[in-house]
């Protein structure tokens, strides 16, 4: 059996359904991250003045952007894995001789694929209302893809666990959106009191969203290592769990 | 010998305690055109979700080709071809992007994924619609599109659960003769229906559940050899009475007529009777058959026999139970 042609075509199904429903996809995102920019870089920020060293509208960039790659990632994944169960199509791929790792491979990597490319949109929209910098391409690079890879790994198993579409918007709604806003998009967690900043250290968002502002603007609120780490830890663990769930049937077989 | 399907001692018992299926055993040999039938509930598309791994057994083995669904589970799912009772392919996407991804999950690669879609697609008259999404289809064609989605990988062994509920004559009609070629090219076809004349028609051998039991296992040919009795219908000339056929009927002590109207006669024969008989008697009696034929299907009788014999054993066991305690 080869596994590459079996990944390939989960992967190729994946984006070809969010690019067939692009405007519900790939256009929101744009518009989205254009009020984040006229509200809170032109007329909020201005009266913030400098953040870590550079203007507001520079400063929140790199968050506003790791913010769009997070949510596609993990509502791509969510939304078309308990489409594929709600539908039963993913009896296709449960009959045919299609090992667990390259379900999840191709699932994950279908969210990565929309994460990213919302990600490269907003980066292009972003150009129109600020100067962006570069400061290390890699650590971009390997920041966004492990950061879509965590949240596509999360939004599968919410997904294998999900028993009504309502059960797909619980968790970004209540977890994913809280932690992201608190994990220093519009702020440098250096400005928090010392308890709320401790407090800050669990949340896993904090970690991505610095490693990728470092990218940018060369600035981070924590160590390189100490980011990579924790995405590292995160893709090991949900990679994990997402396999044992799906070999064992959860959600997916009576 | 290799059998297509072997299960053996295959017990299922869902959450909450309903035992699906209560130890069976069952075999299909090689190029075999099987019927597995039963009532709603009976445990058939609980097996069929065991041998294809959408249902987790709780005891007993499958082996399909000789590959164990517990040890070679990938090499056993290679051999199925499935044919849901239920639509299960996304609605959204065009036909042949649902039969070349599914050939892709059997690492067919895509061109010859392609020629194979194009095949199928025009041998079960949807070529036309092959870029349209699933969801334009109609009932018959979605049917049709599921069952050349489960031939994309040429599977040696094809399971049709329901294949033709809800499918007009006609159509039904032509799916019979596909399902006859395939079979004829060597796949192994195991059908479940609710068409008992379906499963006369098509299938060489079959097993009748009823309570997640087998409760017969045999060929078409003996199945049916069992039938004691069998009701034919005669249609008569026109200018006949009720009264000239009621005469006649009492007449005919050796052979039981029932009068329906002024031009219909019902005959029971049993085994050792003959139709040559009631030919000779209405001879002699001057009067015409116009034609004839079977009032209901044979094999429809012996199921509602099978299934009524183990429900009145299942009765009675309580009963007795009782009677012992007692």
């Amino acid at each position: 059996m080869n596994n590459s042609i079996a990944l390939k075509s989960i992967l190729t199904k994946e984006i070809q359904r969010f690019t067939r429903i692009w405007v519900q996809t790939l256009v929101p995102p744009a518009i989205t991250i254009s009020l984040y920019f006229v509200i809170f870089g032109s007329l909020i920020g201005s009266r913030i003045g400098e953040m870590g060293g550079f203007d507001y509208m520079s400063f929140i960039v790199p968050g506003l952007i790791m913010m769009s790659v997070i949510t596609n990632s993990y509502s791509n994944v969510a939304s078309s894995f308990f489409s594929a169960k709600w539908q039963r199509n993913v009896e296709e791929m449960l009959v045919a001789p299609v090992p667990n790792w390259v379900i999840v491979a191709g699932y994950v990597g279908g969210g990565m694929c929309r994460g990213i490319l919302v990600g490269l949109i907003v980066t292009i929209v972003s150009i129109l209302f600020v100067d962006i910098q570069l400061h290390n391409i890699w650590v971009i690079i390997a920041t966004v893809t492990l950061t879509s890879a965590t949240f596509a790994l999360g939004g599968l198993i919410n997904a294998i666990f999900a028993g009504s579409f309502d059960d797909i918007s619980i968790i970004p709604t209540f977890i994913l959106t809280p932690l992201t806003y608190l994990g220093g998009v519009f702020y440098s967690i250096s400005l928090l009191p010392e308890f709320w900043q401790g407090v800050s250290q669990i949340n896993p968002i904090v970690y991505m969203v610095n490693a990728f502002r470092y990218g940018f603007l060369g600035i981070s609120d924590v160590s390189l290592v100490t980011a990579f780490a924790v995405i590292g830890f995160f893709i090991v663990t949900l990679f994990t769990i997402a396999m044992v769930l799906i070999s064992k049937g959860i959600g997916l077989r009576s | 010998m290799t059998y297509a399907l072997e299960i053996s001692a295959l017990a299922k018992t869902y959450k909450g305690g309903f035992q699906a299926l209560k130890g069976i055993d069952l075999t299909v040999k090689q190029g075999d055109f099987f019927a597995l039938l039963g009532p709603n509930g009976a445990g058939k598309s609980t097996s069929i979700g065991v041998i294809t791994s959408l249902v987790n057994k709780t005891a007993g083995q499958v082996k399909i080709f000789g590959f164990d669904i517990d040890t070679d589970l990938e090499k056993a799912k290679s051999y199925i071809g499935l044919v849901p009772q239920e639509f299960n392919f996304s609605q959204f996407e065009p036909l042949v992007n649902i039969l070349v991804n599914q050939a892709g999950y059997y690492g067919v690669s895509k061109p010859v994924a392609m020629q194979r879609a194009e095949k199928y697609l025009k041998q079960l008259e949807l070529w036309d619609k092959r870029d349209e999404p699933a969801r334009a289809l109609s009932g018959g064609m979605k049917r049709r599109l599921m069952i050349a989605r489960a031939l994309m990988h040429e599977p040696q062994m094809l399971i049709l659960d329901e294949p033709t509920a809800g499918v007009d004559i006609e159509l039904r009609r032509s799916m019979w003769d596909f399902l006859r070629e395939l079979n004829e090219q060597g796949i192994t076809i195991i059908l479940t229906t609710h068409y008992l004349e379906e499963a006369e028609m098509l299938c060489r051998n079959i097993a009748i559940i009823d309570g997640g039991e087998i409760v017969e296992d045999t060929s078409m040919k003996k199945l049916l050899a069992q039938l004691d009795v069998e009701t034919f219908v005669f249609d008569l000339q026109p200018n006949l009475t009720v009264a000239v056929l009621t005469e006649f009927a009492e007449k005919s002590h050796s052979i039981a007529y029932r009068v329906v109207d002024d031009h219909t006669l019902e005959v029971d024969l049993n085994k050792l009777q003959n139709l040559n008989q009631v030919f000779a008697q209405l001879s002699a009696a001057n009067i015409d058959v116009i034609s004839m034929r079977n009032k209901s299907n044979r094999l429809e009788a012996l199921f509602v026999s099978l299934i009524n014999k183990k429900s009145n054993v299942t009765q009675s066991k309580p009963q007795s139970a009782v009677v012992g305690a007692n």
